[in-house]
This record gives C-alpha cells, structure tokens and sequence, in this order.
C-alpha cells in the first residue's frame, strides 16, 4: 500500500495542524506518503465562479502528474478532494469538456487518460488500512470523552462513493475505535458557512455558530472534523461568533489529532498546539 | 406615487436564457424542475437570499435574466451541493448557480462592492500566478480592496492565528509556473484575470513574483 499525497494550500498554511497530523498517523500506520510532485492549487469554490474549462484544466495537470506515478491520491481537505472528483467526472462525461482540457494539458506536454482515483483518508483508513488495524494501533484510548463528529459539505456530496450523502458513519466508527463516545448529531453534514464567514460574517458565522451551539447543547467536548476549512471556520471564529450571537467555547479538532493521540504518538507532532481553543485538555482519557 | 411596471410582458424577458443555461455543462436538467421547494427547504443560506433557490430557478428559466444575475442568492450559496443531494429531478442546482457566477462577473452584472465576486476573481489570479494560494495574503488583499473597517475587526483572528504559527506572508509558488501559464493560456479567457496585481502584490517585489 503505498500513496501520492495532495495536500493543498490549506494544509500548507492554517490547515498545518491537519498535514502534521495525517502524516504523523499514517507514518505510524506503516503506509507511505509520498507528497505529490509540484501539485499546483484545486481551484476550490472559488476558481469555478471565474472560470469553467480552465478551472478543469488547473484541477487536471494535478491529475496528470499523478497519473505518471499510477499511485491513488488521497486528498485530505474536502474541497481538493470535491474539486478533483468533479474534474474526474466532468472529464469522462462531457466530451467538449475532455478536449478543451486535453487540449490545454498538451499545450504543456502532459496528458490525463483518466486513471488515477482520488481518495479521501477516511475512505483509505476503512476500506483499504481497515478498522481492525488501526485499533491495534491504539494505546491510548480517549475513555470517557464525548465528541460530535462532523463531516461538512463537499466530502460526502456529491461525489463521495465510500459514505452517506446525509448520515456518513466512517469518522464515527474511527472515533470510536480511538476509545470515546460519538454524540448523536444530526448535523454532522450541514454546512460551516464555507468563505462567508470572512465575507458575510452576520450570514456564514451564524451557520457556525448553529454548529458549535447544537454540538454544546449535546455534551460534546470536542467537534471533530475532516476539513481544514471547517476546522478553521470553527475554531478561528469564536471570539467573534461569542460576541455576535451568544458565548460558545467548544475545541475543535481533526479526526486525525484524535487518532493520533490515542495511538500514542506525542501532541507536538499532531498539531495540538495549533488551535486557537485549547484542545489539549479534552484529547485525553477522562 | 409613480406607477411601476411590477409584472413583465413577455418581451422583457430573454427567450434564450434558460437554453443557454442548459448548454453549459450542469445545466441539462434545468427544465425539468417542479418547483417542489425541496432546495430551497434544505438550503442553509435560503433564509438570507432575495430570491430562494427554487424562485431563482424558476426566474432562470423563464428568462428573467437580469435579475438572476444580479441576484445576491447566487453569491450567498456556499456550493454545500444539499439542493443537487435533494433534488428529485436529479438538477444540479449547484453547478447552475456557478454558471450563473461566471456570467454575472462577465456581464459586471453583480451587486457592487459584495465581497464575494470580488474574493473569486482575486483567487483566480493569484492561482494563475502562482499557481497557489496564501490564504493570508489573499484575504489581507481582499478586505483592503472591500472594506477597511472589517479588516480591522479581524485584528484578534489574525494575532492568534500568528500565535499558534497558521499563518504565511510569503507567497507559495509551484516550480514549474511556465507549464501552468501555457496551460491556462492556451484556453479562451479574458487577459484581466491573468495577473495577480492587487494592493498587497504591490508591497511584495512585483519582478521576484512573476519570474
């Protein structure tokens, strides 16, 4: 088993904690990264407001890169791992789309024939790692924590093959597998706000707030999360959120902090001192 | 009171707006909506847009063209795809409002000074030079060139972000620059969204970033 990793420009800046952590488990789970050769930006939400084809092609020379190494890619933040996907199926099912971007691609010498699977790290750590080995890994189990497991939008819609659409379960089980208690939280897929927080804050800090709040009002010590800007938006906003609606103050983490932690790897190289709400504290057995 | 015209006639509209929408790539099922409501029902934004998402694809689809794309609605959905997982008519309701993005910007059709259209086309430059984003510099750049004072209000996200080391103010660039310009310059697009040159591209040195 071994992996490209396409990291994005999240994980390489406020989403660090996120990189430091996959790879710190991974590396701990015997199976290699290897980082993709100069991967260029998804394009995210924002690139296919501007433009169309070229926001294919921008998706595609990473795909093109990839394909050369004939390795999957796992795509840890939601958005990369969306953009990636719409491109793969934009490509095989619009064929003005395919010749357009092919076109453009050979414009630089590279060419995609379509073979390469864009993968998310939940997906790898159920379906291909298994549960069972990663609980062999854990030494620490996280006992006694209570956490809301939230997966966000553009992971499970809409073109996520390994979960639900409206109730996806393969974080949940991880948690668990980690040793604490997932609480019930029908919210697990609404959206964060995405970039409207920073852009409409009365509109997108409110979907925030919404999050945090039901995932208090549930006994939740901690929201775990699989997407940098999720975790961001959460986590950065607070003092904000605190003064524009009513006080929240909830750590936020990734799935990956989680298991890290329980496998016993050391909080300094799982990014724990990344959040802007300590989550030191509730990442322990109770 | 001056009287105002409040419902169209049928030659106000543009008769080709919903073919056109259908011949763009995610478009396809636009005619089949029944206006069951359930996009809007499931939307998260609905309650801030001026029109819902059903309206806005029912005003689509009759032609009623400017204001669709001079909507807010279309800037306020945060593409979380819940309309496409919903929709029993299997439309992409999401892909339609980024066709409807696109247009909007081509046409200057979008509501002045509304942060968002602004943010996509600074990251569609700052893409095409660099091939990759810095967050921090990108939203520095934006608020400078949309609204000073919300800049300031961010002063406390911006220090605890430094505090726990998640922010960069070095640009982050691919190697091989010349092989992204060759591809997304060998597609049709306008020039002016070729070059990041904002207010904090300025500050940067101009000739070391687009070596």
């Amino acid at each position: 088993m071994k992996y490209l990793y396409y990291p994005g420009c999240s994980l390489k800046g406020s989403g660090k904690a996120y990189e430091e952590s996959l790879l710190a488990v991974f590396r701990a789970l015997g199976v290699p990264l290897a980082e993709l050769d100069d991967w260029n930006c998804c394009g995210a939400t924002a690139y296919m407001s501007v433009e169309e084809t070229k926001s294919y092609a921008l998706a595609a020379r990473n795909l093109a890169i990839a394909e050369r190494e004939g390795l999957d890619v796992i795509a840890p933040c939601s958005a990369c791992y969306l953009v990636l996907n719409k491109t793969q199926h934009a490509l095989q099912e619009n064929a003005g789309i395919r010749s357009r971007v092919s076109g453009a691609l050979g414009a630089a010498g590279l060419s995609y024939q379509g073979h390469v699977r864009v993968r998310h790290p939940l997906d790898v750590l159920i379906n291909d790692i298994g549960l069972d080995a990663v609980k062999k890994k854990i030494v620490n189990p996280l006992k006694g924590r209570r956490f809301a497991p939230y997966y966000g939008c553009q992971l499970v819609r809409p073109y996520s093959t390994f979960d639900d659409p409206v109730n996806p379960v393969t974080m949940d089980k991880l948690v668990a597998a980690a040793g604490a208690e997932c609480v019930e939280y029908p919210l697990k897929t609404r959206c964060c706000g995405g970039s409207l927080t920073g852009t409409v804050p009365e509109v997108g800090q409110r979907l925030s707030y919404i999050l945090i709040k039901e995932a208090m009002k549930r006994k939740a010590e901690a929201i775990v999360t699989v997407c940098p800007l999720c975790q961001f938006n959460l986590d950065g906003y607070q003092d904000q959120i605190s003064s524009r609606f009513s006080e929240v103050r909830l750590p936020i983490v990734y799935f990956t902090q989680v298991l890290g932690l329980a496998m016993g790897l050391p909080s300094g190289q799982l990014g724990i001192h990344r959040g802007i709400i300590d989550a030191g504290a509730v990442l322990t057995a109770r | 009171m001056p009287l105002q015209q409040t419902i169209k006639y049928e030659a106000d509209r543009d008769p080709h707006f919903a073919d056109w929408i259908q011949s763009v790539a995610g478009g396809e099922n636009l005619r089949q909506c029944i206006q069951c409501g359930l996009c809007s029902a499931t939307c998260p934004l609905s309650l801030y847009m001026d029109y819902t998402p059903r309206r806005l694809i029912n005003l689509a689809r009759e032609g009623f063209k400017k204001e669709v794309l001079s909507s807010f609605t279309i800037w306020l959905c945060a593409s979380c795809y819940a309309c496409r997982a919903e929709c029993p008519k299997q439309i992409k309701v999401t892909d339609i409002m980024y066709t409807l993005k696109r247009r909007a910007i081509q046409e200057n059709a979008f509501p002045k000074r509304f942060p968002i259209p602004v943010l996509a086309r600074e990251f569609g430059k700052m893409v095409f030079t660099f091939g990759r984003v810095n967050e921090t510099l990108l939203v520095i750049d934006l608020f400078l060139r949309t609204n000073w004072l919300r800049f300031l209000s961010m002063t406390g996200l911006g220090l605890n972000l430094m505090r726990t080391g998640r922010m960069s103010f070095l640009p982050e660039s691919i190697k091989r620059r010349e092989e992204l310009r060759k591809i997304l310059g060998s597609l049709e697009g306008k020039d002016e969204f070729l070059t990041w040159a904002g207010p904090v591209a300025k500050l940067l040195d101009e000739k070391e970033m687009l070596k």
